[in-house]
Parts: C-alpha cells; sequence; structure tokens
C-alpha cells in the first residue's frame, strides 16, 4: 500500500500538482481513519490532504483512477451484444436516471464496441470509436420520447433534456475512464497518464484548447475579473500615502487623551488610466481577443474608461458593443457587427495600425494606455511599424500581448521584435494564468 | 490525547442531517478526519454553496459553541489576535501618579489590560469551540501569515505575557472564495475541502428538509429550474440559500407548478441582476409580456 501511495504521489508531482513530503504523511495518518474498503471515503482522504488546489482536480481525479483502479470482474466481454440492444438500454437507464445501470452499460459498451482490431501494440480500446458507435445523439432521442408525457409543457420538456444531456454527459465521462481502465490494465499507469492528464485550466492555451476547455474558461473569465479588480484596487490604495490630515488627526486624538496614537491621511483620487484595447480578430487569433476583450470590459470600473477596436486590415471601433451587461455575447456579436475586413480577410497589421493611427491617435493623451492584442504576423506585408511608433508617442503606454509562445516570435512573417522595439513591452499571454499575471503587473 | 467527537463516518453524516446539513460521504470523510488529525479544515467554492453553513452545522451537531473571525481587507493581529487597551493604560498612567515607572509597566501589560480576539479567545477558550475564520482570501498576506503559528502549533505568543497554548484544541474552519490565491503554507497547514453545488438529487432534498411543507412536485420543479439558470453564464449564480427563499415564496404564494407569470415574478428572489434575469427568462421561454417589467 506504502508503495502504491507514493507512486501516486509521484504521479501527482509529475502531472504538476504540488504535493510535500509533510502532506505525504498526513495522507498516510489519514488512511489510518477511513475504512479503505469504502472507495470514496478512501478517496476523499486522499484528496483532501493531497490535492488543495480546484484547478488540480481533474488532473488529481484521472490520476486516482489510474492507480486505485476497483478491480472489476476479470470476465471476458460478451462475444453477442448487439448494438441495437445496447443503445436501448442506454436510452433506458438515461430516461430512467439509473446511475449504476449507467456504470455498469459503460463497461459493456466499451467491451463490445471499443475494440480496435490489429493494433500494433497488442489489444486497444478507443473512446471515440465507442462514442462514434453508439451514436449518442441517437440516444438521447429515444431517452427523450420515452420520457415524454402528452401535457408536458415546452419548458418541461426543456428541463428534462437538459437533464438528461448532462446524464449523457456523465456517461460519456464513465466510457472515457472504462477506455482508461482497460488501457491501464495493458499498459500500466504512467504510460496512461503520459497521454491523459490535461494542463490546469489557467495553463491551457488559448490556440490549442479544445472546445470543451473554451467553455469553462470562459466562464473563468468573470471570477478571474472580480479577483483582478480587487487586487488592482488594493495596489492603488496602498501606492499612495498621502499627507497627514491634521485636522482628522487632532480629532481623533481626543478618544485618548490628546495623544495622537493614529494618524490619519489625506488621499488623492486615484489615478485611473483611460484604456485602448486594439485587437485582431482574424482567425484563431480571435478566441485570444475574446478573452482579453471580456477581461478588460469586466474590469471597467477600474479605468477611466476602456475603448475597445477591432481589426483585419481596417479598424472599427467596437466599443458600443460593450455597453450592456453580458461581454460574452458582446464578443459574440463582434464578428457579426464590426466593420473590419476591406481586402482579402488576413490580418494586415501594417494598414491598421495606419489606419488607428490616422483616425484615432488624436485622441490618446498621457492618460492612455494601449493594448494591442495579435500574434504580430503579417502575411508578409509591410509592416508599417513607424505607425506605432505615432500611437506610442502619444499615448502613456503600449504593450503588445502575443498568444504565440515567445519561441516563435519573429518566425516566418512574424514582425514582432521589429513592433516590440517601438513600445514599451511585448508580452506572451498565451494562457489565462499570464493574462492574469499581465493584468496585475501592468494595469 | 483527545477523544474523538465522532466514531465514523456514517455518525458524522447522521449528527449534521439531525441539525438539517445534508452531506455527502466525501464531506463527511473529511469532516470527520478534520476532528481526528486535529487539522484545520479549508473549505473553498462558490459564493452560496453552504461553507458557512457547514462550520455552523458541525457547531450545532457538536453542541460546542462557534467563535467567528470575519476577515476583510486590512485586518490585522489587532483583530485577529489581541490588542492592549491603549485606553485603559492610559488612564492607568495618568491615575497613578508618583508610582515607579516598573510598577505600572508590570500592571499595564497584564491580563485586565489585554482585549482578546476571536482567534486568542479560541486558543484560552475553556470549553472546546469552532472557530470559523470566515472569508480568509480577503486578508492580506501578512495577515495571514500571522494564522499560520496558530494552525500548526495552536499557541499565540504575546511578547509582554509569554506564549499561550491551546487548553483545547479548537475545531477551525476556514471558507475561500479563491478571490485570491491563498499561499501554500496555509494550504498545506489545512485539509482541503471544495464544495460546489449539489447535485439535483441533493439540492432536492435540502429543499424538502429545510422546507417541510413543500409538495414534492414543486420541489421537483424548483430544483431543475435553478440547476437549469446555474448552468448559464450569469454574473451571480443563484445560491442554495436563494433556492430556499424561492421555494419558500413559492409556498407563500400557494403556488402548485410553475407558469409563466409565478416565474416573472419570483425569479428575482433567484437572480439579482436585471441582466441576468432577461437572459435566464429568455432562456425558459419566459412568454414576453409577463417578462416585459
Amino acid at each position: 500500500m506504502l508503495d502504491r501511495l507514493l507512486g501516486f504521489e509521484r504521479a501527482l508531482r509529475e502531472a504538476g500538482v504540488p504535493v510535500s513530503t509533510g502532506e505525504g504523511l498526513d495522507a498516510m495518518r489519514a488512511l489510518e481513519h477511513v475504512n479503505a474498503a469504502r472507495r470514496d471515503d478512501f478517496k476523499a482522504a486522499l484528496r483532501t490532504t493531497l490535492c488543495k488546489n480546484v484547478s488540480h482536480q481533474d488532473a488529481f481525479d484521472l490520476l486516482f483512477d489510474l492507480h486505485f483502479q476497483t478491480a472489476l470482474p476479470e470476465r471476458e466481454d460478451p462475444a453477442d451484444e448487439s448494438l441495437d440492444g445496447l443503445m436501448h438500454e442506454v436510452a433506458e437507464a438515461i430516461a430512467g436516471g439509473d446511475e449504476e445501470a449507467l456504470r455498469r452499460l459503460a463497461v459493456r459498451s466499451v467491451g463490445a464496441l471499443g475494440r480496435i482490431e490489429g493494433a500494433p501494440t497488442g489489444t486497444w480500446f478507443s473512446y471515440y470509436q465507442v462514442v462514434r458507435t453508439l451514436d449518442l445523439p441517437v440516444v438521447l432521442g429515444h431517452a427523450l420520447r420515452a420520457a415524454a408525457r402528452p401535457d408536458d409543457s415546452e419548458r418541461a420538456a426543456l428541463l428534462r433534456r437538459e437533464e438528461f444531456e448532462r446524464r449523457v454527459r456523465s456517461f460519456k465521462d464513465a466510457l472515457l475512464r472504462e477506455t482508461r481502465r482497460r488501457a491501464v490494465a495493458e499498459k500500466g499507469p504512467e504510460a496512461v497518464a503520459r497521454y491523459a492528464v490535461r494542463p490546469p485550466l489557467e495553463e491551457v492555451g488559448f490556440l490549442s484548447a479544445t472546445q470543451d476547455e473554451l467553455v469553462r474558461m470562459r466562464r473563468a473569465v468573470r471570477p478571474l475579473a472580480r479577483k483582478l479588480a480587487a487586487r488592482v484596487a488594493l495596489k492603488r490604495r496602498r501606492s499612495q500615502r498621502g499627507v497627514v490630515d491634521m485636522r482628522r488627526t487632532i480629532r481623533r486624538s481626543l478618544s485618548t487623551g490628546g495623544v495622537p496614537f493614529a494618524p490619519a491621511v489625506r488621499h488623492r483620487p486615484p489615478h485611473r488610466p483611460e484604456l485602448f484595447v486594439l485587437c485582431d480578430v482574424s482567425g484563431s487569433v480571435a478566441r485570444f481577443a475574446r478573452f482579453a476583450l471580456m477581461l478588460t470590459h469586466s474590469l471597467g470600473a477600474q479605468f477611466e474608461r476602456v475603448r475597445s477596436f477591432a481589426f483585419v486590415d481596417v479598424v472599427d471601433e467596437i466599443t458600443s458593443l460593450f455597453s450592456g451587461e453580458d461581454f460574452a455575447e458582446a464578443v459574440e456579436d463582434m464578428h457579426r457587427k464590426a466593420d473590419v475586413v476591406q481586402a482579402d480577410g488576413r490580418s494586415d497589421y501594417g494598414t491598421a495600425l495606419q489606419d488607428f493611427a490616422a483616425r484615432f491617435a488624436g485622441e490618446l493623451s498621457p492618460k492612455s494606455t494601449v493594448l494591442i492584442l495579435g500574434d504580430a504576423r503579417t502575411n508578409y506585408r509591410t509592416p508599417r511599424d513607424e505607425a506605432l511608433a505615432e500611437i506610442a508617442g502619444r499615448a502613456r503606454h503600449v504593450y503588445w500581448l502575443s498568444p504565440e509562445p515567445a519561441g516563435d516570435w519573429d518566425t516566418g512573417d512574424s514582425a514582432a521584435s521589429v513592433y516590440a522595439a517601438r513600445i514599451d513591452k511585448m508580452v506572451e499571454v498565451r494562457n489565462l494564468r499570464q493574462l492574469e499575471d499581465f493584468v496585475s503587473a501592468e494595469l | 490525547m483527545r477523544r474523538h467527537r465522532f466514531s465514523g463516518v456514517e455518525e458524522v453524516r447522521r449528527r449534521l442531517e439531525q441539525v438539517g446539513y445534508l452531506s455527502d460521504d466525501a464531506l463527511a470523510t473529511v469532516v470527520l478526519l478534520a476532528d481526528r488529525l486535529d487539522k484545520p479544515l479549508l473549505v473553498e467554492g462558490p459564493a452560496g454553496v453552504g461553507k458557512t453553513e457547514l462550520a455552523k452545522a458541525i457547531a450545532a451537531a457538536l453542541g460546542i459553541s462557534l467563535i467567528r473571525l470575519q476577515c476583510y481587507e486590512g485586518v490585522d493581529e489587532a483583530k485577529t489576535l489581541y490588542e492592549w487597551n491603549y485606553k485603559k493604560q492610559l488612564l492607568r498612567i495618568q491615575a497613578g501618579p508618583g508610582e515607579s515607572w516598573s510598577d505600572v509597566e508590570e500592571d499595564i501589560f497584564s491580563e485586565p489590560f489585554l482585549l482578546e480576539r476571536p482567534v486568542l479567545r479560541a486558543i484560552r477558550s475553556e470549553e472546546p469551540v469552532i472557530l470559523l475564520i470566515d472569508e480568509v482570501d480577503k486578508l492580506d498576506v501578512e495577515a495571514e501569515a500571522l494564522l499560520l503559528e496558530v494552525l500548526s502549533d495552536w499557541q499565540i505568543t504575546v511578547p509582554e505575557l509569554g506564549t499561550v497554548s491551546a487548553r483545547e484544541i479548537p475545531f477551525v474552519v476556514l471558507t475561500s472564495n479563491n478571490d485570491r490565491e491563498l499561499s501554500e503554507a496555509l494550504k498545506r497547514r489545512c485539509l482541503y475541502l471544495h464544495l460546489d453545488y449539489p447535485d439535483l438529487e441533493r439540492e432536492r432534498a435540502i429543499v424538502l428538509a429545510r422546507v417541510p411543507e413543500i409538495t414534492e412536485t414543486l420541489a421537483t420543479q424548483v430544483v431543475s429550474v435553478v440547476r437549469s439558470i446555474r448552468d448559464l453564464e450569469l454574473k451571480k449564480a443563484p445560491s442554495i440559500a436563494e433556492t430556499l427563499d424561492w421555494a419558500r415564496t413559492l409556498l407563500h404564494l400557494n403556488v402548485s407548478t410553475l407558469d409563466d407569470d409565478t416565474l416573472a415574478r419570483t425569479l428575482p428572489v433567484l437572480l439579482k441582476f436585471r441582466s441576468d434575469l432577461e437572459k435566464a427568462g429568455r432562456h425558459l421561454k419566459i412568454a414576453p409580456e409577463h417578462s416585459g417589467n
């Protein structure tokens, strides 16, 4: 047991979950107090002592499954499983909300449908093959029809559909776990962990995130903004020392017999910069621009005002889209409403910067901070960095945030260092963590 | 070694349930371990999932009193640990002219001039207590560091009086909304519990337990609407407390089934932002003549 526990802790550390020796000891002490035969208790005991950050919980759950597998009865998968029969049973279990049945069905489905014949590395089971063959949208349709009642209101149907979709999602999780369980039996936990563990959400790259991760990242923006707003506000408050306010200090000292224990200081109103966000919304870079736009607008109260501009080859101001409260929707609208393409839809930094400088540079002042979001890939057009120099000359700060890894800058058509030379700083912002770091350090 | 307060996971569950707090095996295991290992329990999770409620429920289940430290920005040792009562000290000095300074000094740095703050009170308590340190993420980093000595060695050093050790190790619960990442040092000393919104069945059970007059059908409808709303991207998702408020509201209005009109009138109990209300209205397909208020 000790060996398995130590192996598990090592795997956690490899996956980036910090586990100290002390925490390892705590885990061992904790196991003395729970019944190890009860898997949920056992898992909870390890989780509470070893994994102390929500963003590591996915990795913890996955590695726990890999290292402490439930020994299922090793029986042969029945050969006569029929696809129609399985689909029918899954639909029934979803309609009935029978979690136990769904778990058993996941095991059977993977055994019957997931096997990849003739794989070079021995028997192999594919999650994607199971999901495709089982045709879950059709199964969901069956389940919905089976549960429908004639007197259902539209809303009742909607709510039921949502609940069933949640069950389908958890069934898919069960399928994924089962394929991994079989892979572990074949290859051992380390090999599976290597491909299965994803980085925590804050470290997933904007450009390489899966669809599901993008959705979760979008949800993470608002709490992040709240956190940053508190931090930025605190920094501003701290940075202004203020002069002693004699009147209030004397008034305060009356309660301590005229001895001024606690001097009162006079605060200056905080300096709040005016933010200009200029973002490339072409192609894959757009994903990054969306996060950055949502974040800066969610931080609105910390700035004098936030104005945003989108471009592909010409610039359009999109500030008004963010006048409502729903920034996620505003970002969706951006693509339909902004007028940003004149030529072929590939980004042209040179023309866009020149356009911005010509139309809006007059409004920049020593109070303004300009953020430019984009990968600085010019598609081999003229970079026109003199336009950027003009912008930098008028604004207090100009920062360029690039979603590309710094190692790729200046390769191919990237004009990164040409632009970087004209501004305060070019920063690599590939994930939410780096975005957070930038905002709290520079704004 | 102190006696155990709970005999096992089952007992934790049962006793929490008796005071109206429905837990699951994972949560009960963590509470059991916090008791057995004498470690503070750090509870994180979104607002309104019952973090503070958990501490209160443990206190109620054990029948012991709860000492609460509400954290906010700018809280320092004078608010968390102890403070000397300056005004009283000043009076004492002025009241006794002609005394030698060493006598006065000995006197004014003694027990009667000490103001106990929650953490010191919990440490010095004769009775077993629960110390709830609420919203610990609002503390500044410096103030957080102050807690470290307490949470690992159960003692506080007051320079003038010496080190005060706990007579009975208190059961400590810290809660956090994760507004700020807590330090590794603090996390290492604690057991960690992440609370999330409960699943459909558990939330339904909570509604039925806390609002006993409600019918099962209505409880199911209430919970599934709340769940559906929580899946939207909202400024503020409805908390469990708000679900309960909503259930009570519906009960008072004698509602037996949720129609457009009732929804439009009562959703503000759940959602406190106009944009959230509009979004939920659209999502739940409330007819515009009802929602257009």
